[in-house]
């Protein structure tokens, strides 16, 4: 797959976008803020389950199944969806999926679509594309609306705004729709919003969506929604096009019992979304004449045959990993450079590219497992991100340059160190005499150089105790209670 | 029974004083220690931080080490969650099936210490005195790894003259993620400034934790900020008899 020129991605490293964003503090109060309330939300609908953990492992089940056999349920639900009289279309990569779409809009001369909030589009640079081909695209989801009034970028999947602030909005209201008098109470922001776009839905006849389940079964197609804008979007246009990544296929109609419940409380802390569209093909008389599925593979084989990562694309987009994450609750969503975000995010986005770009996002967890915790089909992002750090450290060894990064000097090193008591003992020996040149009178390090200095920036650190405890150890053996050194011999491993 | 202390190597190294103190408690509940002196690391630095061939070795020289220890006890429970988590894989990664086999032997015999004494001992009054307050950071692997739940709180219970101060945000990491804290210093840094507010609202004299390296991440704070409060390893609370320990 060629790297496309839609794509999402840019260049800069997590703790570089990070660390500007850190110095935002009205951005960080409001993703807190945010995350906060519906990560209290979640907690509430999670606990009055009595078989939450029954329901997340029935939902991993569900969609380790499904993956495990892709391509059958993939051609099962092309088939059923066809027969229905909807339309199916391939995508290897964003390029070809922004060319199928393009040229679907371009066939019935429309000039302007009106969107379901769609992650997958975001990914594929869709909006960006179609612009360019002048076709204007009009974001229907409030959220996903104020991001693209406000010439920003997504910082969460679910709570693509999240970000902002109610003043903040209305600012971009004020400014884009020419309402200079507007307030900032929540009903205020709604009804400009519904006028807004209520004469979007009217008028204009394609709509683009993505999806959250696609049913093998039947053919079906199923959206969950909260505004009821995903249900205009759906039913009034002439014309649908529904983006989705082949991971989204599962087998059964029955799998939505479990998902519809798990899916809601992780991603809004409600029982059940406002809106539960699922649709089959075209009726006469009765919604868009046509429609169009387009499956988007855009690095998603070469996921799916990763053994230890395949488990990321059981991912069902709730972000419950982002309103957790402590990493995100500090940076957001931008220092991700990714319109997939926190957690999921960090393992996905390098893994869509082939590990040639965002190689520092695995590094961006401290692996406290939060993540892990809450996944609704369990994904065990934790091993995912140790995983994905070791194909980092492989390829860098590969390179001279690499061999020689201090990383790599010092885990060598290490290794060494390591693997023998007595070479151990002799280093921790070095490490008293050597920290004299750091250690203040207080018998603290507060300045250390080159890379550690990241450390001592806003921590200091307490200076080697003159005693180890082995030596501790060794010199209290002869009273101690215990003779102690058991098994002799030498153990060190060659 | 004769417990084996893996002191680990960063407690060896720089907080001795945590080995000496579950020396003192578990040798006044009447059992015998022993300090294995060919023990190192258990590999968690190399594998988090991707260096996955490379702990391999170090994996194997623990596995060496303890293979005929009765119960192997450390006072880290980040450390016993490597092992948990990632010792079977590590081994199948290597291709090495007599390791994978030593590997499932040893588990059972490895306790973090506090699940030592409570689960293993069926003790959670260790004889202890301790007249501070004192505030509980529930370290990520404690509870997501290794599930220790309110075993720490049982035993700190118990400890006569100790008022124990519940901290805001209980479950929230501290940012220290060992080289996480160095290769995302400005993202660690903010999260551990959460932390060490939320740990300065209890109004504790000592914050306490199963692990001190989220105890060093969270003192290096307090000291920069010249704060009073103190950090100290869960062990050494246990070990205290009020001056006279």
């Amino acid at each position: 797959m060629s790297a496309p020129e839609h794509s999402h991605f840019s260049s800069r490293n997590f703790p570089e976008a990070a660390k500007e964003l850190l110095a935002d503090s009205q951005l960080r109060k409001n993703v807190r803020h945010a995350t906060d309330v519906i990560q209290a939300k979640r907690n509430r609908v999670v606990a009055e389950l009595p078989d939450w953990e029954a329901l997340r492992d029935a939902g991993s089940g569900i969609r380790a199944h499904a993956l495990a056999h892709l391509d059958h349920y993939l051609a099962e639900f092309e088939q059923n969806c066809m027969r229905a009289g909807g339309q199916v279309h391939w995508a290897r990569d964003a390029v070809e999926a922004n060319r199928i779409i393009l040229g679907l809009i371009q066939r019935h001369e429309a000039k302007e679509v009106i969107k379901i909030k769609t992650m997958t589009s975001e990914e594929i640079g869709l909006n960006r594309n179609l612009e360019a081909n002048g076709i204007r695209p009009h974001e229907t989801d409030l959220a996903e609306l104020i991001v693209q009034l406000g010439h920003d970028k997504p910082s969460h999947f679910v709570v693509p705004a999240l970000h902002k602030n109610r003043q903040q909005v209305r600012a971009i209201f004020q400014r884009e729709m020419h309402l200079p008098e507007l307030g900032d109470k929540p009903e205020d922001l709604c009804a400009a919003a519904r006028t807004y776009l209520r004469e979007k839905y009217l008028r204009i006849k394609v709509a683009v969506s993505g999806a959250n389940f696609l049913v093998a079964e039947n053919g079906a197609v199923c959206i969950v929604e909260s505004e009821g804008n995903g249900r205009m979007c759906l039913t009034l246009p002439d014309v649908l096009i529904s983006l989705v990544g082949i991971e989204k296929v599962i087998p059964r109609f029955r799998d939505l019992e479990v998902l519809l419940q798990t899916l809601p409380r992780s991603a809004t802390g409600e029982r059940m979304n406002p809106y539960n569209s699922i649709w089959t093909g075209v009726h006469a008389g009765d919604g868009p004449k046509e429609f169009h599925v387009v499956l988007l593979d855009n690095g998603r084989s070469p996921i799916l045959a990763d053994a230890e990562a395949r488990q990321t694309l059981k991912c069902i987009r709730c972000a419950a990993c982002l309103n957790v994450c402590p990493v995100y609750h500090q940076t957001g969503g931008h220092a991700y450079e990714s319109v997939y975000a926190g957690p999921i995010g960090a393992i996905l986005t390098p893994q869509l590219h082939s590990m040639e770009e965002g190689r520092s996002l695995p590094y961006a967890s401290s692996l406290c497992g939060a993540c892990y915790e809450v996944c609704p089909v369990k994904i065990n992002i934790p091993e995912v991100l140790i995983h994905l750090r070791g194909k980092v450290v492989e390829q860098d060894q590969k390179t001279f340059a690499g061999k020689l990064d201090p990383w790599n000097v010092g885990m060598q090193a290490a290794k060494f160190v390591m693997t023998s008591a007595g070479r151990f003992t002799l280093a921790q020996h070095m490490g008293q005499l050597a920290q004299r040149a750091f250690v203040s009178k207080n018998g603290f390090i507060e300045h250390l150089p080159f890379m550690l200095s990241g450390w001592t920036q806003t921590r200091d650190l307490k200076a080697l105790p003159a005693q180890s405890f082995r030596d501790w150890w060794a010199q209290r053996e002869p009273r101690g209670s215990a003779g102690a050194d058991a098994p002799k011999g030498d153990r060190d491993v060659k | 029974m004769r417990i084996s202390l893996f002191i680990t190597c960063y407690n060896d190294t720089l907080f001795p004083e945590t080995g000496k103190a579950v020396v003192r408690v578990l040798e006044r509940l009447g059992h015998t220690v022993e300090f294995r002196r060919e023990q190192t690391c258990c590999g968690q630095m190399h594998w988090n931080t991707g260096y996955l061939k490379e702990a391999v070795p170090i994996i194997r020289h623990f596995v060496a080490v303890y293979g005929d220890a009765e119960a192997i006890v450390a006072p880290s429970s980040s450390c016993v969650s490597m092992m948990r988590d990632h010792y079977l894989k590590a081994a199948e990664m290597a291709g090495d099936a007599k390791l994978a086999a030593d590997v499932e032997a040893l588990l059972p015999r490895v306790y973090e210490f506090t699940e030592f004494l409570v689960k293993g001992l069926g003790v959670e009054d260790v004889g202890a005195t301790f007249p501070h307050k004192v505030t509980l950071h529930t370290s990520c692997h404690s509870q997501r790894s290794l599930y220790l739940g309110d075993i720490p709180v049982r035993l700190l219970k118990q400890v006569r003259g100790l008022e124990l101060l519940p901290i805001e945000n209980p479950q929230e990491c501290c940012g220290f993620g060992g080289t996480f804290s160095i290769k995302n210093a400005d993202v660690s840094s903010a999260m551990l400034a959460e932390k060490v507010r939320t740990v300065l609202n209890t109004g504790a004299e000592v914050c306490t934790a199963v692990d001190n390296s989220c105890l060093m991440h969270i003192y290096g704070s307090l000291h920069r900020q010249r704060t009073f409060v103190r950090t100290a390893h869960i062990a050494e609370i246990l070990a205290s008899t009020g001056g006279q320990g």
